[in-house]
Order: C-alpha cells, then structure tokens, then sequence
C-alpha cells in the first residue's frame, strides 16, 4: 500500500476530524497498528488542531471544579457497598430491637393475664372452700339436729296460730335433761322493722309468762330453728310480736302462736 | 503508547489519569465550545459537563472508533450545539457575533507571549479565507465534508485536500 499517498489523501485531518464513517475509522485504526508512520502523522495533526483550538479558549481552567464532581463515581464499589453495609445492619438493628421490645411486651401481656388468671382462680378456689366449709358445717348442724330431735327424753310441742294469725305455727322441742329448747319457727313470717319475736314460757294456773328472750337473728336465720335455755317448769309456749328489744310481758294482741305441753303420758 | 495508557486507566476510574487527559485536552475543548456560544461563562459550564458526562460514559469510548480527542471533542461540539438552541440561551443572545477562530484567537490579549501563541496568531492571520471557512467548519463547528462542500459550494474532493494543506501550515508553524 501507498503510504505516501494515503497521507496526501488528507483522510488522516478527517480522521482527527471526526468525519469519518464507522468503517473509515476502523480502517484507520486497523492501519495505525500497522503502520508507525501513519500514526505519527496522526499524533502530528491531533497536536496542530490541539494547539489551534486551545488558542480559541480565553483561559485555562483547573481539574479541582470537575473533581468535585467525581466523587460519587470514584471507586463505586467502595463507596456504594459501605452505606448499603451499614444500612443493612441498621435495618437489623432496627428490626431486631422492634421484634424484641414487641416480645418483650407480649411477654409482659401474657404475665399480666396469667396473673389475673391466678388471681381469680384463686379467689374461685376460696370461695369454693368456703362452699364446702359452709356445706360441711351445715350437714354437722343438721347432723346435730337431727340428733337432738332424735333424743328420746326430747319433748315436742306443736305451737298453733291464734286468732288473727291462724296460718302461722311454730314447734318447741324441749330437752329437758339439758333445759334447752329448740323451737323450730318456720311457719313464722318475718318479723317487720321495729318489731321482734319474743318467745315465752308459761304456767297455766295462775298464768305466768315467763321471757325466754327474743330472736334478733330470725329474718336472716336459714333454717330458723333457734336454740334457747330453759330452767322454767313451762306448762306452755308462746310466741308474740313486741318492739325491738322486748317486753317485759307478753301483748296478747300479738299473740300469733301458742301450744301447751302435753302432761307426759309415759 | 501514552495517551492509550491513560485512556485505559482512565475507563478503569483512575482519577490521576483522567487529571493527565483533562490537562492535555480541556483548553482545546473550552476553546471548541468558546468558539460555538461565545461566552466565557458559559462556554466554562459547557466544558465541565463534557469532562464529567465523559467520566460518567467513560466505557462507551473504543479506540477502534477513533482518536479520544476526537471522541471528546464530538461530545463537546454536541453540548455546545444542543445549548445554542435551548431557549434561555437563545433569548440570552438574540444575535450571536458572526466571528469565527481567527477573530477569536487574533482578539485575545497573549498575556504569556509563548512562541506557540504567537505562532498561531501568524498563522491565523496569514491563512487565506478558504483555509479559515473549511477549518473553522471541519473542526470548529463539526461539519460533514458533504456539509461544508455545500456550503462553501466546493467539491467534496477539494474539501478534502484543502484542509489537509490547510492542517499542513498549521504543523509547520505551531511544531
């Protein structure tokens, strides 16, 4: 190949030009490598053209303006992997202490309701007790009952309803060996507000009332049997209505029931 | 060969080698956008984006395409180009002077009276009307040859060779 005249051609100012097709500048490239003396032709034009635009420039200006601008591509791997590391253990971070401290209150949560649940069990459980305490006291009392009216020295006394108050009854069992009565009241209403029953023993000739006391506890009692000493040789019973506290002897108006003892036939 | 050197190293994101590349070609590149806007400010903003959108594309250049000046130098002629039709700038400069290099360079004031400088402004006023038109359009303005033969209105082959003797005069005076 003509080398001479591939350079008269002028196709190398084209080249640094940048007028040449794809191919062209395939051409050329391919030419540089072979031959030296091309490419020193083209080093010559390049540093012509150089030296004639730098002429056109008003001034020269530093690389510091432009390296500013760099930094964010400089070492892209370094740079770009650091914040994503950190990002990525701060998100961990992050992430776990949130898992923790919502553990944490669900433990706390759950604690809570174990302790509550604890608590009413409990509570059921001492009330539940308490149902079986009452239960057993209540079979030993009615146990006990039964027993004292099972006695054989046990004397009944059925108390009938007098006058106004024919509905209401009532029964004394009498131990005499123990000068106890058990009067047994459930056929008695409940005594109204201010007044109370008053129970009395009586000797029939002359008539002599004699207090066995008054039933403070009869409306909240359950069973209303209630226990009471009596010392007295009592030819009869009898319940009346008084005032709180009392009276010193019966008001027959408010006599409700009344029953004699039977002179023991045995 | 050096420049290829740092070309490569300057692809691998070597800063130093691209300082070396901006220190060889920034001032004809400024001058190439200068040439085009006429406008210092501008013409600095213009070059400083060329250098980093070239940073930035860096891999897209090949030696087989052509010399990196040349490469460079098509970014810079495009930016300069694309900027003369935006509207601001447009309406900045409702009439761009019609002065070419050679006003240019004669126009400077050579404050550091170097042969190169000296050299060049001989030149440049030596050369004959055609030789300004066919390199203020080939390398300036980044004409075709088709563009500039029709613009000239002289055969594409004329073009061709005029400038390489144009180019010649050049070498011989700058050296």
């Amino acid at each position: 190949m003509d080398i001479k005249a591939y350079i008269e051609s002028g196709i190398l100012e084209l080249y640094v030009a940048g007028q040449l097709s794809e191919n062209e500048n395939q051409e050329v490239y391919e030419l540089l490598r072979q031959h030296p003396e091309l490419l020193q032709e083209v080093l010559e034009i390049e540093a012509a053209v150089l030296k004639l635009t730098a002429a056109a420039s008003p001034g020269a200006h530093s690389f510091e303006a432009i390296k500013a601008n760099l930094k964010d591509a400089n070492n892209p791997k370094v740079v770009k992997l650091a914040p994503r590391k950190t990002n990525w253990l701060a998100y961990t971070g992050w992430a776990a202490s949130i898992a923790l401290a919502a553990g944490f209150f669900w433990t706390l949560n759950q604690k809570n309701d174990l302790e509550q649940q604890l608590q009413t069990a409990d509570i059921e459980n001492r009330y539940l007790e308490t149902q079986i305490e009452t239960a057993k006291s209540d079979l030993a009392t009615t146990k006990n009952l039964l027993d004292i009216l099972r006695d054989r020295d046990i004397i009944s006394v059925p108390l009938g309803g007098q006058g106004n108050y024919a509905s209401s009854f009532a029964k004394v069992y009498w131990n005499k060996s123990d000068n106890t009565i058990y009067l047994d009241a459930e056929g008695l209403p409940d005594a109204p507000e201010g007044k109370v029953w008053q129970v009395w023993s009586l000797t029939l000739n002359p008539l002599t009332p004699t207090s066995l006391g008054t039933i403070d506890d009869f409306n909240s009692d359950t069973n209303k049997i209630f226990t009471m000493a009596n010392a007295n040789e009592s030819q009869a019973f009898g319940i009346t209505l008084e005032p709180e506290g009392g009276s010193e002897s019966p008001t027959m108006e408010q006599l409700y029931t009344l029953g004699v003892v039977e002179v023991n036939p045995s | 060969m050096e420049v290829e050197l740092l070309v490569k190293q300057f692809q691998d994101k070597n800063h130093s080698a691209f300082e070396a590349l901006y220190g060889m070609y920034s001032k004809s590149i400024h001058g190439i956008i200068y040439n085009i806007v006429k406008d210092n400010a501008i013409a600095d903003e213009i070059t400083q984006d060329v250098f980093i959108k070239a940073w930035h594309k860096s891999e897209t250049y090949s030696s087989k395409k052509g010399r990196f000046f040349t490469w460079i130098l098509n970014i810079a002629r495009n930016a300069a180009i694309d900027k003369t039709r935006s509207k601001a700038f447009k309406q900045k400069r409702q009439n761009l002077s019609a002065d070419n290099f050679v006003d240019i360079i004669t126009s400077h004031d050579n404050l550091d009276h170097s042969t190169d400088a000296i050299g060049i402004k001989n030149f440049v006023t030596q050369l004959g009307e055609k030789c300004k038109a066919v390199i203020e359009l080939l390398y300036f303005k980044g004409f075709t040859q088709k563009e500039a033969s029709e613009t000239l209105q002289m055969p594409i082959g004329t073009i061709k060779t005029r400038n390489r003797n144009c180019i010649q005069q050049l070498r011989e005076m700058v050296l």
